[in-house]
């Protein structure tokens, strides 16, 4: 995956807080293996600044609050409540702080889960430096970042559906998104994307994001359903 | 008589559509009928001098409970009692709630519309009733949502159908209205019926006797309940960790060993943590696997085999599955011979597989970011593509396109159709 170039102006319905967009990324990282927190800190090395950490999901919510960072690296599995405590915890009194959510467990459930609580993105902890580094960028431009798994679980929640039955714009994907996602699902890089369907990097991330709302505001049970009954690994 | 395809499900209290104790849901699951056309045969039978009321509080206590049919990987259940991630909680939705009411008004109204007939129960002992009924359901359903299995995490075992003391103030509020309820209800009864003061001198002498038996067996009883529930916990624990130490004995620290002995062999090294982190992921996090193979087992072990023989990891993705018939596993085979040709000749440092089942067909994606080829200047001699990928898709009525230039890469798309699975297509809907 590479990173678009950094002379893409950021640009975002929210007011950009002091610091966002002139200097690097304001990061807080949260997971309660201190040998992972110190991997990712020199993986990560200059191209982000790390401004806070934290162990548990209390005192994230305290050091992220307290921080105002552009982006929280969050862990799914933490004490006090999962990675999901946190997000619903700060979401509610700072909505424009961007989560990317990190983890080990590949389970559905949690995967959906997170992003249902407001993550922007999910990467497994498997992921390489610089593709790490890429995610986060994109996450704090106010993008979605989509892992091939994760787009294949959408499809997967999203497939099946009579679409007859359907009364809400939210409740399924456009054919375009379905393909985006198929695309992404496959390996595909959101650059690549964009040439194999002639559109622009730029479209890609729009219908990404709309996927990741409708995800998100989606009251569909048998999405509900599906997170908590489906385990695809 | 029809053919019936397998036999009816057993009688358990459901726990999908209930609305109250998942007796009428269960019942209808049972009989095989609609499970409103259950409960409207309920209510009307209450409403006959509340003899349906009895017939569902006799179920509700005889038919245990339907054990949640997916137990948590243990990965996850583990994450859920060390409080790492939320557990898994039933909501009782509004929808629910109004169905429910509606039920309750419905039998009350016909009961009362009963009543005014000459077949009436005496009121002094109807409405009394009505009331302990209300609570004495209340006080049930704690004791159903307090059930060990579906208690919230971090709270231990709750033992002995006590654990609603510890589901916090909300069950405890809910337990003390049903208890009021009976009480009021039983206090309503004997004042309605004038028998008060002969009351009083019965409920003194029950008292002192329960206060007598409680100091004379009182701590002999506690200590009885105490074992009980140290036992069944340290049975479980004592079980579960025996269970992960065969497994990391077995699995792990043989990976251990291996990779101490090839430490010089980078490529080895990253080779067998790799599958070390698939095996034990696979146990952590993984869904137990069925024994009927499916597409998606299938590709999994595929991929699997891949990466251990080649040493290149291969991302999979599916979406949907479907069982494998003979058409479906030539797929699977084109798939592995894209997959080890991605490995060995593409130089790529991952591959990706990604397989989606839409309706009647399958489609397989193998991708890799390599060195790619010209698909056209293959060699006649390399079976490879031609014989074990292309022909063989075309002899089971699919197709496999291969699509690279030099320099981005290749990708290897299959498709064939499978026959529709009628079982799977009811159950989609």
């Amino acid at each position: 995956m590479t990173s678009s170039p950094d002379s893409t102006p950021v640009a975002g319905p929210a007011p950009l807080p002091p610091g966002r967009g002139s200097g690097p990324t304001r990061v807080v990282l949260v997971d309660d293996h201190a040998m992972f927190r110190s991997g990712v800190r020199t993986e990560l090395g200059g191209a982000v600044s790390i401004v806070g950490e934290a162990a548990d999901a209390p005192s994230a919510i305290e050091v992220v609050l307290s921080t105002k960072p552009d982006v929280v690296l969050l862990d799914v599995h933490l004490p006090g409540g999962g990675g999901v405590a946190v997000l619903t915890a700060v979401l509610a009194r700072e909505p424009d702080i961007r989560f990317l959510a990190l983890s080990v467990s590949d389970a559905a459930e949690d995967v959906i889960g997170v992003i249902r609580a407001g993550a922007r993105g999910y990467v497994t902890k498997a992921i390489t430096g610089p593709e790490l580094v890429a995610a986060i960028r994109r996450v704090g431009e106010g993008d979605a970042v989509f892992s091939p798994r994760l787009a294949g679980f959408v499809l997967d929640a999203f497939a099946g559906i009579d679409i007859a039955a359907v009364d809400e714009e939210l409740d399924t994907l456009t054919p375009r998104e379905r393909e985006v996602l198929r695309l992404i699902a496959r390996g595909y890089a959101y650059k690549e994307v964009a040439k194999e369907l002639f559109i622009s990097v730029k479209t890609v991330e729009t219908h990404v994001s709309a996927v990741l709302r409708k995800l998100q505001l989606s009251n569909r049970h048998q999405l509900t359903r599906w997170a908590t009954e489906r385990r695809l690994v | 008589m029809t053919t019936i395809d397998a036999a009816p499900p057993r009688y358990r209290r459901a726990q999908e559509d209930k609305l109250l104790a998942g007796v009428c849901a269960g019942l209808a699951l049972h009989l095989r009928v609609d499970v409103n056309a259950v409960r409207i045969a309920l209510v009307l039978l209450s409403a006959i001098g509340g003899f349906g009321l009895l017939v569902y509080a006799a179920l509700w206590v005889i038919v245990p409970q339907e054990k949640p049919e997916t137990a948590a990987a243990p990965g996850l259940a583990a994450a859920e009692r060390l409080g790492l991630r939320p557990a898994r909680r039933r909501r009782f939705a509004v929808g629910d709630a109004g169905q429910l009411l509606a039920f309750a008004m419905l039998a009350l109204g016909l009961a009362v519309l009963f009543q005014t007939t000459s077949f009436g129960v005496n009121p002094v002992i109807f409405w009394p009733s009505v009331v302990v009924a209300v609570g004495v359901f209340l006080i049930w359903r704690q004791s159903d949502e307090s059930d060990p299995d579906t208690s919230a995490a971090g709270r231990g075992p709750a033992g002995l159908g006590f654990g609603w003391w510890r589901g916090g103030w909300r069950l405890r509020i809910r337990v003390a209205i049903g208890a009021a309820l009976v009480v009021a209800g039983l206090v309503g009864f004997v004042a309605a019926s004038g028998r008060l003061a002969v009351a009083g001198d019965v409920v003194v002498g029950v008292a002192i006797t329960v206060v007598g038996v409680l100091l004379v067996g009182g701590p002999w009883l506690l200590r009885i309940v105490r074992e009980l529930r140290d036992e069944r916990t340290e049975r479980a624990l004592s079980q579960q960790q025996a269970d992960v130490a065969a497994h990391l004995h077995d699995s792990v620290l043989q990976t251990l060993a291996l990779i101490q002995r090839q430490a010089s062999d980078p490529r080895e090294v990253v080779r067998l943590a790799r599958s070390q982190e698939r095996d034990l992921r696979g146990w952590l996090y993984g869904a137990p696997t069925s024994p009927d193979a499916s597409l998606k087992v299938a590709l999994e072990r595929v991929a699997a085999e891949v990466e251990e023989q080649h040493g290149v990891p291969v991302e999979t993705v599916m979406v949907g599955d479907c069982p494998v018939d003979p058409a479906v596993r030539a797929l699977v085979q084109a798939a592995r011979e894209a997959l080890v040709n991605a490995a060995v000749h593409s130089q790529a440092e991952r591959v990706d597989l990604y397989a989606e089942v839409e309706g009647d067909e399958v489609v397989a994606f193998v991708r890799d970011r390599g060195v790619g080829f010209d698909p056209d200047a293959i060699a006649d001699g390399r079976m490879g593509v031609r014989g074990s990928i292309i022909e063989r898709m075309q002899r089971h009525g699919g197709a496999a396109t291969v699509r690279s230039t030099t320099g981005n890469g290749a990708e290897v798309r299959l498709t064939i159709k499978v026959a529709p699975d009628p079982h799977r297509a009811g159950s989609r809907q």
